[in-house]
Order: C-alpha cells, then structure tokens, then sequence
C-alpha cells in the first residue's frame, strides 16, 4: 500500500514536472527573435504594436499577415484563422506560434487585450527595453 | 450630496468595525459578559452603514451621476438599467464595495443564526470576521474610493465594458464573492478556536454548513463564469485556464478538500488540525485570488485594473492575514488532540485521499498560476505556462479521484472489510470498464484511449452512487437530506466528466471565409449563410449574419451571430449564436467582412457541453440540500446545553 502510494506519487510528479517543462512559453520581442535569440525548435510567444498599414489578407482564404514592432526591429506574423476583436493597426498584441525554417513566424493564436486602454505587460515591457537600448546607442553613438 | 453621505457611511462602518474587532476580544480574554456582547449589535450596525454605501453608489448609477468618477467611467446615458445596477461591481472599487457588503452579510448571518453558540466562542468569531472588514475597508478608503468625485461633469459617461453586459455575467461576481467570502466563516471559527485553545470537534460542527453554503455559492460562481466565456468570448470553450479562472478554482478545490476533511472531523473527531489548516488555506486562496485579479500583475484576458499600491496594499494585507493564522496555528496547534481511531480501510482513509488529490490539484494550479508571476518577480523572463500542463495534470488527477469517488461513499467509518466491498462494486467496475471503451467503438467507430477513461470513469461513479442509493431505498433506511445532497452532488460529478470527455473528444470547429448563399458541412450539420443585415439595439449597432442550420434534409435551427459596435467604443464585439439542445450545441461566430462580399465566421459542433454546467448545478443542489438537513438545527437546539462534554459517540450522529 505505502509502496504503491509512493510509487504513484513519484510518478506524479515525474509526469507533472514533464508537462510543466514541456509547455513554458517564453516571451520574446521582435527585437530579441531578429537577433537569434528565439528558439527555432519550440513554440513561444512574441509580442509588439501592429504596424500600421502592414496587415495584409488573402483574397480567398483567411490567411492573414502583419507585423508587429518593438518601435526597434519589426517582424512578420502569419495567421490563418479570425482575429480577436480588439486586433488593429497600432495595438499591442501578443501572438503564439512558431519559427519556421524560412524563418517566417506561423502564429496558432493572436490574443489582444479587452480593454482598449490596456497593454499587455510584456509588450510594453519589450517596448521600453527596446527605447532604452536605442537611447543607450544614441549616447554612445555620441561619445 | 448622496455620494458623500455614501463615503461618509464607509468611515462610520470602518470605526465600528473596529470596536467589532477590538472589544469583543478583550471581553473574551477577561470574561466581561459586558464587552462580549457588544459583538452582535456592532455587526448589525456594520452592516447598516456598508449596506448605506452600496445603497449610495447604486443610487448614483441609476440617476446618472456622472459627477461620481467610477460611475462616469462604468457606465452611461444609454446603458439600460439592469446593467446600471450590476455596474456596481462591474470594475475595482465597486466589486470591493460589493465584497465588503457580503462580508457584512455573513457575519449578520452567523449573529443571527448561531444564536446557540457559546458567547465567548460568537465573539471571538465575529471579531475576527470584524479584522477582515478591516482590511476591506482601509483598502477602499485610503486607496480605491468609490465614491470619489470628478470635475468637471461630463455630460455622458463612458460605457461598462461591453462584454460585462451579460445576465450571467452580471451575477457571476457576486455568486463568486458569496463563495470567497463565505470561506472567511470557517476561518473565523477556526481562528477564534485557535484563540480559544478549545479545539474540539464542536468548531467543526458550526463551521460545517456555512462552509458547504459558501462552497455551493462558488460552484456556482465559477459555473456561471465558465457558461459566460462560453457565450460571451467567441471562442466557443468552457474554460482557459486563464489566471482568473484559477484564481477562483483554487479556493474551490481546497474548499472541496475542507467540506470533506470536516465531515471525517465533525463525525469521528479525526484530522483537527489537518482541517483547521484547511480553513486557513482555502481563504487565503480567497485573498489570494482579490490579489491576482485586482493588482493586474498577471497576463490574462481580465485584467481589468493596473494600479500596483493597490497590489502592495493586498500582498500585505495577505501576508498579515495567512502569516498571522498560521503563526497562531503553530503557537496553539500542539493542544489539539485527535482521539478517533481508524484501520487503514475505513471512510476516514477514502476521505483523506480525497483531501491529498484535491491539494494536488490545488498545487498543480497553483504552480501553474504563479510560477510566471515570480519568475517575471525576478527578473529571469517573461513566461507564461500553456493549457496542455493544466489539461494534463488533471487527466492524471481525475483518474485516482473518480477511482475514489467509487469507493469512498460506501466504505464503513472506523474500518471495513475490503473483501465484502470488492464483492459488490468489482461487477459495476468490469461494467463501466468495457462499457466506458465500448461506447466510442460503437458511436464513432475508433477506440481513443482518453475517451475511454472518461467515460468509464463517469459511468462508474455514476452507477456506484445509484447503487447505494437504491441499496438503501431497499432496505427501507432513512434518508436524511445530507446524504441525498451527497447523492446529488457526486452524480453531478459523473455527469460534469461525461460532459467534459464527450466535449474534448468529439468537438468540432472551423474558422471559414464564407460567401452568401454558400453552405459548409461540419459533423453532418449543414451551415447554410443566407446574408447579413444591420440590427439596431438598444445601445449598439450590429452586424447580423443569418444561418439556416439543415441536417438530413431538416432545418435543425437558425443562428444569428452578432458584430456589435457599441456608442462610445470604437471596438466591435462578437456576440455568439448557439442553438443549444441537451445533446450538441451549434454555435457560430461572425468574424469581419473580407473581400467581395464574404466574411470570415467561425462555426463550432459541441457535444454534450451542457453537461459540464448541468453537472455543477447538480453539485450545488446538493450542497444546498445537505445544509438544509435537520440534523443541523437539532444540534443546534441540543448545543443549549453549552458546556456539554465532547464524545466521539455523540458526535457520531
């Protein structure tokens, strides 16, 4: 009894700690996945403001393509399906997806906030680090 | 002139609230017969003063007070009045007021209804109910009035966030509060008999109904917050496993854990302080849950507001709550003496494996909510955990649970022979084994091993239950209401895991681009799209597709999916169309007009989804039944009989 307890708890917890690993997801900002930084063998999530004028839709399918920036680096985002209703030009959004060998990133879902007023953390995050880099390279670009 | 009568009445409940903390304590540790019974009226009249408030701030949302900055920013000139009135909580400061005002609530309630309670015991339990009032109000006062005024006046305010207006939605919060909140009884009663040093098995029959109350109340809360989603979000699930949601299921689990742990306490005085541990966490996890939803700190489709003083004020106030019970529970918890003895197969064995799966599943989601939180604390990175580890972890959980649930209900108190059991369940066993595998090979015509599982497992339980039940009717035994709540609740289980496994399993969705006049065919329903026409409701402008839902020649149905714009918001919102029956819902959603004519939509098959609420309801049918049982009042009435020496016999009613 106790040994089958034991037993059956460790595995468990083998399997919990399996699946807890397995299915982190990191955030990453455009900037970061231009640098290489992203993994190419798992799914994260990348975050940013939709450049406006960049969505782009097929005329038969629902395949749609957009960019997101950190107002440093922009990237390419594709999406086959309905967007949220809060997705526009100018708004912070947060998709989840993977690279892809050509290194196009393919999102299996794009989450944008419910409050119109509200950014999602990392994005603004990511939008601060990126304006703090570029500060820092302005300094040094004048020294 | 209102509004400030409004906050005025909050600073009269806060000073009362703290002589209903203060006063009542000192009586206890004197014996002032005097000061203790203070504690009473000071409830009452805490609760007339919050219940003034509210009054106040409901007032200002139904005339268009738009010179209060929480109403012109919750609500406008078009809003109709229903969603005016559930405006109250639609945002931070007034879900607090809400939240206090339940507070208010419960602690009337056990003034009043535990008439027969030791004095000494009622004070200390009302004053500990006063300390969280406390907190409560020194939140909303120093940090979130909702009463605060603004200038100049606008003419119209902004408009309560679309989504919120919905009838399931605007009762949802205080369903859930009633069951937050209601959790603070039983930790009240544990502390106050931790303060006490008395802790014998009576605490745990006072606590008992007032935490299976609080627990129905959030069953149903969480219910109807899944059911909303569902409606509301478009995206045709029933759950996200979003930080929000856990935050309420994480008091609910360990609250499950805590209704069962008092039964094996209250009838065999086993387990004390393993339960007064129980009542601690499972309202922590309340507080816990103000915290996640309130401070915004996490990543999540609600988070509504983002002020971190607010968040800083809560942490503390959690740490003071948690830290201080549990300190008292580590300087006081070596007086508790469990007497009851029991051989490992016994009831009191079934039960306390049901509290260990339960705190795993509490772990699981805790882990899952919180790890991102401090990672992102320490600066190590932006994460967030995917739903497949929450998915998994609880197919592995369910699996020993509904095992259980087969077993537990049946086995004798004190000990039981295995072999007499294992006679009469071992046939339903074999049964709903097969069964459970066979059902999805003759229906669908493959054999999935998840389905399987789910399946037999809800046949199981399902058919275990019954035959107790009947076993008992046979016999011609009474059957007291407790025990048909219990009947109830665990068939609500059964049928909450054949929703959820026939859901899982035969789901069907499709994101089309769709032309009027074309037809797609998804799980032999044919979704004819006639056109779309313009709508004008009451407070927005919609889009509205028209649907003509045919299958074999029938027309099973139309749906008429919405896009909505409302006045004031720029944002369109979708508004889903399911036609709904007891076996399959069909749901449909409009996405955006495209090129030529057509819009994208979504369309969804949904087996057996309304089994998943049916299955709640059922469990909150039978908690409501097992406290309307009369063994209650009668203890109560026997308890006159105050000082009354404690014995496992007695307890054993």
């Amino acid at each position: 009894m106790i040994i089958a307890l034991v037993f059956g708890v460790g595995l468990a917890a083998v399997l919990g700690l399996t699946a807890f690993e397995e299915n982190l997801l990191y955030f990453y900002s455009p900037t970061q996945v231009k640098a290489g930084e992203a993994p190419v063998t798992h799914s994260f999530r990348v975050g940013g403001l939709v450049v406006e004028g960049s969505v782009k839709r097929a005329p038969d399918s629902l395949k749609i393509e957009f960019d997101v920036t950190d107002n440093t680096e922009a990237m390419t985002i594709e999406y086959t399906g309905i967007l949220p209703d809060l997705f526009r030009e100018g708004q912070g959004i947060v998709a989840m997806g993977n690279l892809q060998p050509d290194g196009r990133f393919v999102a299996q879902e794009v989450l944008a906030k419910h409050d119109e007023n509200y950014m999602p953390p990392e994005v603004a995050d990511a939008l601060k680090a990126a304006e703090a880099a570029a500060k820092e390279k302005a300094k040094e670009a004048v020294n | 002139m209102i509004p400030e009568l409004g906050h005025f009445a909050l600073i009269i409940a806060f000073a009362i609230t703290i002589v209903q903390a203060v006063v009542p304590l000192i009586g206890a540790a004197r014996n002032d017969a005097a000061l203790i019974s203070m504690a009473r009226p000071a409830a009452l009249v805490q609760l007339l003063f919050v219940g003034l408030a509210y009054a106040a701030l409901t007032q200002a949302f139904i005339v268009h007070d738009f010179s209060v900055l929480y109403v012109s920013q919750h609500s406008n000139l078009v809003q109709p009045l229903m969603y005016r009135i559930s405006g109250v909580w639609g945002s931070h400061e007034g879900s607090l007021l809400l939240w206090t005002l339940i507070l208010s609530l419960w602690t009337v309630a056990v003034a009043v209804y535990s008439r027969n309670l030791p004095d000494i015991l009622m004070a200390r339990v009302l004053a500990v109910m006063a300390m969280i009032s406390i907190g409560f109000l020194a939140f909303m006062l120093f940090t979130s009035n909702p009463f605060e005024r603004l200038f100049p006046v606008p003419l119209d305010g902004n408009e309560l966030n679309p989504l919120l207006q919905d009838p399931g939605l605007a009762i949802h919060p205080p369903m859930l509060y009633m069951g937050y909140v209601g959790f603070s009884v039983a930790f009240a009663f544990a502390v106050a008999a931790l303060l006490g040093g008395k802790l014998d098995a009576t605490w745990a029959r006072w606590s008992r109904p007032w935490t299976t109350i609080s627990w129905s109340f959030l069953t149903m809360g969480i219910a109807l917050g899944s059911w909303w989603a569902y409606n509301e979000l478009g995206w045709g699930g029933w759950w996200f496993w979003d930080p929000v949601e856990n935050a309420s299921f994480m008091p609910w689990l360990v609250g499950t854990a805590l209704i069962h742990s008092l039964a094996s306490t209250e009838k065999r005085g086993v387990f004390k302080s393993w339960t007064v541990l129980l009542a601690i966490l499972a309202f922590s996890l309340s507080l816990l849950g103000t915290f996640i939803v309130r401070s915004g700190v996490l990543v999540s489709v609600h988070a509504f507001a983002t002020d971190p003083t607010r968040g800083v004020f809560i942490l503390a106030f959690l740490v003071i709550v948690v830290g201080g019970s549990l300190a008292l529970y580590a300087w006081r918890s070596d007086t508790v003496v469990s007497y009851g003895r029991f051989q490992w197969f016994s009831r009191e064995t079934a039960l306390l494996l049901n509290n260990i799966i339960f705190l795993t599943a509490a772990l699981a989601v805790l882990v899952g909510t919180m790890y991102p939180l401090v990672v992102d604390a320490f600066g190590l990175g932006k994460i967030s955990v995917g739903r497949p580890y929450f998915d998994a972890m609880f197919a592995l959980i369910a699996i020993p649970l509904l095992l259980l649930l087969g077993f537990g209900p049946v086995i004798r108190w004190k000990g039981d022979d295995w072999k007499r059991l294992a006679k009469v369940q071992i046939s339903i066993f074999i049964f709903s084994i097969v069964a459970g595998f066979l059902l999805p090979f003759i229906i669908e015509d493959e054999l999935n091993l998840a389905t399987g599982f789910g399946l037999a497992g809800a046949l199981w339980v399902a058919l275990t239950t019954l035959r107790d039940l009947f076993s008992r009717l046979s016999k011609n035994l009474k059957l007291p209401l407790a025990y048909l709540g219990m009947i109830i609740a665990h068939l609500g289980v059964a049928v909450f895991v054949a929703g959820v496994t026939v859901t899982m399993s035969y789901s069907e969705e499709k994101d089309l681009r769709m032309e009027p006049g074309s037809s797609y065919n998804i799980a032999g329903y044919d979704f004819h799209f006639q056109g779309v026409r313009i709508v004008q409701g009451p407070n927005y402008k919609a889009s509205e597709a028209v649907i003509e839902v045919w299958k074999d020649g029938n027309k099973s149905g139309e749906l008429f999916p919405q896009k909505r714009t409302y006045t004031g918001k720029s944002n369109p919102m979708t508004d889903a169309s399911i036609d709904k029956t007891l076996f399959r819902d069909l749901y449909a959603a409009l996405g955006e007009e495209l090129e030529g004519g057509a819009w994208s939509m979504r369309v969804y098959y949904k087996p057996m989804i309304r089994w998943i609420w049916l299955g709640c309801i059922f469990m909150t049918i039978g908690g409501v039944l097992a406290v309307s049982d009369r063994r209650y009042r009668q203890t109560a009435t026997a308890k006159l009989r105050k000082d009354a020496p404690e014995t496992p016999a007695a307890a054993n009613a």
